[in-house]
């Protein structure tokens, strides 16, 4: 048993390795706003409409919507495909095994996405998918380098090509970073032997645009970001209201006790 | 009162809250770090009424319980509330726990005649460690399994019979189902184990009497206070006195504690870790795998020991000898003063660069192991037992000062 185990481990391990999803981009700032019931309620309506095709939240119920601002009614008209109810736990139809015989891996629950990824990685990723006809799904991201995801929201965003820098590398360390490959051989050759050369996405251009402007794009990823945040901890907002409200009482409580410890004490010398 | 003298002839109440409470004389001279005994037993009490609330909903099972713990965060009234009372609670308690051992570190608390007081709380301690072990699975997340792991493959280690010690742990070839279910039983049970040794402690404290910040022992002083002619000149009771101040030192305990629960209840990741926020994988393992903050710098030492003939086995045992040669502190300790007022500048070095150790090797403990972290983890293990081994001879040539008659203020 344990032998069979760990076959399986290092048969996986390079899977493994894809899903930890490395990367060592910059990311961006997602500044999300959780008060923001309507952006809520937009990331909701994306995400049923374009990741729980895959994706699902399954410790998660449709209901929780009703916090924020939506009817039981509007949540079964928007929100749920499926014949599912509104007290239901958002899963999915698709088993896990299909999606990992499609896409290599099984596509994870995102309940506690937001808390197992900062939001500044989940909205810089959605932003990161670019064009790769090397891999099968046609797309790579940089943020999460070799994903088995594709670009669900490509309709939306368009299509983005790659725009390489040529890092000239001793090791793991980056000696200068130039925008041709030519400039980059020239200081190989320069300065060298025990010097690589090593192909990075810099940034991207459109090449076929999308439906929405890129400051509306960015708005769908913000809104996301901000969904999956509040699906990952729906009670963070009640429980900072509350916190402000024990910590005064506490204040004051301590200040009392203070008061009658020193009187207590008076005559203790 | 006739309701009390009739209880007071079937059951000795009044003796007994007049003997450890109304008429148990305590020293006048406490100062903050004396607050801490009584937080440890606050935070003792919070982990089994917030644990019995989560066991409610529960369920020790592979296949449901990272659900189960989503069900008490998103579905049960308030139970985000005490799932985070809990897990914060559990580090609230370590760090009560590390700072009450630090006074008596201090102080001397644990010289003669309170050396079984020493020992006794030793004891809490590693019932506390085993506890808190084993809790840690229950979320049953990624961290949780792959850390269960890493501390299950350390009995593995032990020569000869490691292999079956591991399996005879977790009742599988793997951290599985079976290992859950046991270690919920487990964290269910001991916690009771621990109220047992606290009220031994105290048992053994009252008898000995309490130490202060001077290290005076005040039975051996003057006699008769206000109180009674017989007790302590520098004791006052310790209820009312203590009990009212206590309070006042719960208030703020509570202010800090609640800030980080509703402010900052994850505490960046010290508390809880974000690969836990995703279910248990046995074939995925995370790309850097820490114990929880309070154990890492055992973990640290335990690390800076290079395998030996095949085997993790010595890191292991200089793991383990960390925490057993606490219990020989009573006997290292060859100054002829108990409270570090009065011991010289040697052991108030020797005492400073311990805790800053302590703090060092906590730190490696949670940090992917480097090369030069390893040389550093390894520098500060000996550290660690120099503070221990050498005590005998740094702490008889150190030079003190006069002890006063009686407590200052």
């Amino acid at each position: 048993m344990r032998k069979l185990i760990a076959v399986i481990t290092i048969a996986l391990l390079p899977l493994g390795a894809f899903a930890a999803g490395g990367g060592n981009v910059k990311l961006e700032k997602a500044n999300i706003d959780l008060t923001n019931e309507a952006a809520i309620q937009r990331g909701a309506k994306y995400f049923s409409n374009y990741c729980m095709g895959c994706h699902s939240a399954k410790y998660a119920r449709y209901k929780l919507m009703t916090k924020v601002g939506l009817s039981e009614s509007q949540i079964r008209e928007n929100l749920i495909f499926a014949d599912s109810k509104v007290g239901d736990l958002m899963t999915i139809a698709m088993p896990s095994t299909y999606a990992a015989q499609a896409f290599g891996a099984p596509a994870p629950d995102l309940t506690l996405e937001g808390r197992l990824r900062s939001e500044d990685w989940i909205y810089t990723y959605l932003k990161s998918f670019y064009s790769d006809p090397s891999r099968s799904l046609g797309v790579n991201n940089t943020v999460f380098p070799n994903v088995g995801m594709p670009n669900i929201l490509w309709q939306l965003e368009g299509i983005k090509e790659p725009v390489y820098h040529y890092a000239v590398q001793q090791g793991t360390e980056v000696l200068a970073t130039f925008e041709s490959e030519a400039e980059a051989e020239a200081m190989v050759k320069q300065q060298g032997p025990g010097l690589k050369i090593e192909k990075v996405v810099h940034g991207f251009e459109k090449t076929v645009p999308g439906q929405l402007t890129e400051a509306e794009f960015d708005q769908v990823a913000r809104d996301l970001t901000t969904y999956l945040a509040y699906l990952a901890e729906p009670s963070k907002l009640e429980r900072q209201r509350m916190g402000v409200w024990v910590l005064l009482f506490l204040v004051i409580f301590t200040v009392l006790a203070y008061m009658m410890k020193k009187e207590w004490w008076k005559d203790v010398h | 009162m006739s309701l009390m003298n009739w209880i007071d002839e079937r059951y000795p109440l009044t003796k007994v809250w007049n003997e450890h409470l109304a008429q148990y004389y305590a020293p006048k001279n406490f100062n903050s770090w004396y607050f801490f005994g009584s937080l440890a037993l606050l935070a003792l009490v919070n982990q089994i009424v917030t644990g019995v609330w989560l066991a409610m909903a529960y369920k020790p099972d592979a296949e449901l319980a990272f659900a189960s713990v989503e069900y008490i965060m998103r579905d049960m009234n308030y139970g985000w509330l005490i799932r985070y009372m809990h897990s914060t609670g559990a580090s609230a308690f370590f760090v009560v726990v590390y700072l009450h051992m630090f006074r008596g570190l201090m102080y001397g608390s644990y010289r003669k005649p309170r050396e079984l007081l020493w020992i006794i709380g030793l004891i809490i301690y590693l019932v506390m460690m085993a506890t808190a072990f084993f809790g840690y699975l229950l979320p049953w997340g990624q961290m949780s399994y792959w850390g269960a792991q890493v501390i299950v493959n350390l009995f593995a280690a032990v020569p000869f019979v490691g292999e079956d010690l591991s399996v005879w742990i977790r009742g599988d070839f793997v951290i599985s189902d079976a290992t859950l279910n046991r270690f919920f039983a487990l964290h269910f049970l001991l916690p009771f184990v621990l109220a047992a040794l606290v009220f031994i402690h105290i048992v053994a404290l009252h008898k000995v009497g309490s130490n202060n910040p001077d290290g005076v022992e005040i039975k051996k002083g003057p006699k008769g206070n206000r109180w009674s002619d017989k007790a302590p000149a520098d004791g006052i009771p310790f209820h009312p006195y203590y009990s009212v101040k206590d309070v006042f030192g719960v208030g703020m305990f509570l202010i800090f504690f609640c800030a980080v629960l509703f402010f900052a209840p994850a505490m960046g990741g010290l508390f809880l870790e974000a690969p836990n926020f995703e279910p248990a994988n046995p074939l995925k393992t995370p790309e850097h795998i820490a114990p929880v903050w309070y154990f890492t710098p055992f973990y640290a030492m335990l690390r800076a020991i290079p395998p030996m003939f095949n085997s993790q086995f010595p890191g292991v045992v200089v793991m383990f000898a960390s925490i057993l040669i606490m219990f020989f502190l009573p006997w290292l300790d060859r100054s002829p003063v108990k409270s570090v007022r009065y011991k010289g500048p040697i052991f108030k070095f020797a005492l400073g660069i311990f805790a800053v150790t302590f703090v060092v090797l906590a730190y490696l403990g949670l940090q992917s192991s480097t090369p030069t972290k390893t040389l550093l983890a390894q520098i500060f293990t000996g550290i660690y037992f120099a503070f221990f081994l050498l005590m005998p001879w740094y702490s008889s040539i150190d030079k003190t000062k006069p002890v006063p008659e009686r407590v200052t203020k």
